[in-house]
């Protein structure tokens, strides 16, 4: 660590949240939107930096904190975007902001994804649901620097045609051929999905992949890894080369409050990525 | 190693001295219990070793502390802007407590005081706190501290050890804090070094006999298997009983979790941190509903996994148990860490 960043953490700013302007609000699906952040220090604003799949600790002031993943890419700096969900106390609050409302966030904080490892190497994105939002912040980066890369792949799963997430965003880049992409949606009662309609890992059946050079990074609700990983082992690709963003009840977000532990792990500090061939013995990772 | 010779009348006049520059805490008798607390003026600490009913970790830790404020009234110019709220940190000494309970302060201290992040509130507390420890001379039928990398007179994490002698006692100066701590007490009177060390090594001997330290043996916990443990059908047993009250982490000495909330009084937002307990199915609650240990039996699998095997493996520095017995004392339907431990330390796994 750098013994510059090593100072910044010595301080009380561990605890203390600095102010952000929320700059917009993009609608997603309903119950979800997405949030444009901006440090109100211009000098903190130029500073921050974060890595695909970090989060971020995020209070309505007076109400409380949350920790949020960045959906933002590191490669486009300034804004700072979160893709929420509406559920519990802090993230109703947060949906009651307009533009120009002050929040306050702490971080960013976690390990994120090894965007280095992966360049050179075929990169394979499995999501289901809100999971894409760490996961665009990854596919962005990728993009940015597509050269850096081999084949793209991104496997997303949603519950039904409505609730795609970064919809008009993925539609937009439906014509690139760098890119393969795999939709599945859980059940579709309207009758307007053309695409695969099933759980996420029936879209396996479809793809090839060399498991020597496929890097795979996985992000979902709790039930998705542990079938998405069985089908990944059928495509022999090797445990060392999944990484599973996780998430846990993350309080304090930098390895104090215990919330989030994982077997020896924090969740927080040494996730929320983890490489799963460091957690095949702790059965309650995923 | 200078021990000092303090004569037990003039006891609570150092004591007094020390009050110019020292905050002091030590255990007194609440009602039945002993509680260590901050004592005011003519309040003494009681040299009895009794068990407190908390340990005292609440003095670098409060069971409940106001980390950051700020103020909601658009008139103030640093409206909305969270701060750390003003705390004192001057200086203080705990008087009186047991060497396994300075030994967890230092347990805990592996969690607060990392490379990463400095937790600025515990490691404030703690530089500013000079601990004044009492060896046990007669261990409790609950004392297990020779099992778990401590004991009646173990001198880690404190900076003076007080024995007691009839009607002295000596003091062993362990560092630098100490002997200023004893200094400003005005006891400076440098006991014979080899005849103390004599007298102190026999006492010692007696209290260690009163333990038996083959009761509880930890010495395969780190060579076990994560998933064997993990996965073995003794848990279903264990924690049959739990009923998750989460006396077991308040009293413990080194539990350290703690749960970050905020409360708003018109125009006041205040963001406190208080003691939390993974014995309760909240603590790993997610707004999504979804709940990583909802179970009773994966909770209490965590907290002694966590204690005995995860704490181990991750730190290499023993138990993240000191011996104190306190859960075995204060658990409402008896679950008995020891017995776990030895469960745990002399598993085999099934045989499929």
């Amino acid at each position: 660590m750098e013994p510059e960043v090593q100072q910044k953490n010595k301080t009380d700013l561990v605890f203390q949240p600095q102010l952000a302007r929320i700059e917009r609000i993009l609608p997603q699906i309903s119950g979800h939107r997405l949030f444009q952040l901006k440090l109100i220090n211009e000098e903190a604003a130029e500073q921050f930096s974060h890595l695909c799949g970090q989060f971020i600790e995020l209070t309505v002031i007076g109400v409380g904190e949350a920790p949020i993943s960045i959906s933002s890419p590191p490669s486009r700096p300034g804004t700072i975007e979160i893709c929420v969900r509406k559920a519990g106390v802090v993230t109703s609050a947060l949906f009651k902001l307009h533009p120009g409302d002050q929040v306050a966030i702490r971080g960013p904080f976690g390990n994120g994804f090894p965007l280095d490892e992966l360049k050179g190497k075929d990169v394979m994105l499995i999501a289901g649901g809100l999971g894409l939002a760490p996961l665009r912040s990854l596919l962005l980066s990728i993009l940015d620097d597509r050269a850096s890369f081999k084949d793209l792949v991104l496997m997303y799963g949603s519950r039904n045609p409505n609730d795609i997430l970064f919809k008009y965003e993925l539609l937009g880049m439906m014509n690139r051929t760098d890119i393969k992409y795999f939709f599945s949606v859980d059940s579709d009662d309207e009758g307007i999905w053309k695409q695969y309609v099933g759980v996420v890992t029936g879209l396996f059946e479809r793809i090839e992949v060399n498991p020597e050079t496929t890097f795979c990074a996985l992000c979902g609700p709790p039930i998705m890894y542990r079938f998405v990983i069985q089908e990944l082992k059928k495509k022999k690709i090797p445990m060392d080369q999944i990484f599973v963003s996780l998430e846990r009840m993350m309080k304090c977000g930098v390895g104090k409050c215990g919330h989030c532990t994982i077997g020896k792990y924090y969740c927080c500090t040494d996730g929320p990525v983890f490489r799963y061939s460091d957690i095949l013995d702790i059965k309650e990772a995923v | 190693m200078k021990v000092i010779k303090i004569d037990k009348q003039n006891w609570t006049g150092g004591i007094d001295k020390s009050r110019e520059n020292y905050q002091i805490f030590g255990p007194v008798k609440d009602k039945e219990h002993f509680v260590f607390k901050k004592l005011n003026l003519k309040e003494y600490p009681d040299m009895e070793n009794a068990l407190s009913v908390l340990s005292p970790k609440s003095i670098l830790f409060p069971q409940s502390e106001k980390i950051l404020a700020a103020s909601l009234d658009e008139s103030q110019d640093d409206h909305h802007i969270m701060k750390r709220v003003a705390t004192d940190y001057s200086p203080r000494a705990v008087i009186g407590i047991m060497p396994c309970d300075a030994k967890a302060v230092q347990l805990v201290k592996l969690n607060f005081d990392t490379d990463d992040y400095r937790d600025p509130y515990w490691c404030d507390a703690y530089e500013a706190t000079t601990f004044v420890g009492l060896a046990v001379n007669k261990p409790s039928i609950y004392d297990f501290t020779l099992s778990m990398g401590s004991g009646p007179f173990a001198e880690e994490g404190l900076d003076v050890l007080l024995v007691d002698c009839k009607d002295h006692f000596l003091a062993k100066v362990l560092s630098e804090k100490g002997d200023a701590f004893l200094k400003a007490s005005g006891f400076t009177s440098e006991a014979d070094a080899d005849k103390s060390a004599k007298l102190i090594n026999e006492i010692k001997n007696q209290a260690e006999k009163a333990i038996d330290a083959e009761k509880v043996k930890t010495e395969k916990l780190k060579e076990k298997s994560l998933l064997e443990l993990h996965g073995a059908s003794f848990w279903e047993d264990l924690s049959f009983s739990c009923i998750n009250c989460g006396t077991c982490t308040f009293v413990c000495p080194t539990c350290w979790c703690f749960d970050i909330q905020d409360e708003t009084k018109g125009k006041k937002a205040v963001r406190f941190r208080n003691w939390d307990s993974c014995m309760s199915p909240l603590f790993t609650l997610h707004a999504s509903s979804h709940n990583p240990r909802a179970e009773k039996v994966q909770r209490v699998r965590q907290r002694f996994m966590h204690k005995l095997k995860y704490f181990v493996d991750k730190y290499d520095q023993g138990t993240m148990c000191v011996g104190c017995g306190r859960c075995v004392v204060h658990c409402p339907v008896n679950i008995d860490i020891r017995e776990i431990c030895n469960t745990m330390n002399s598993y085999e796994a099934e045989q499929a």
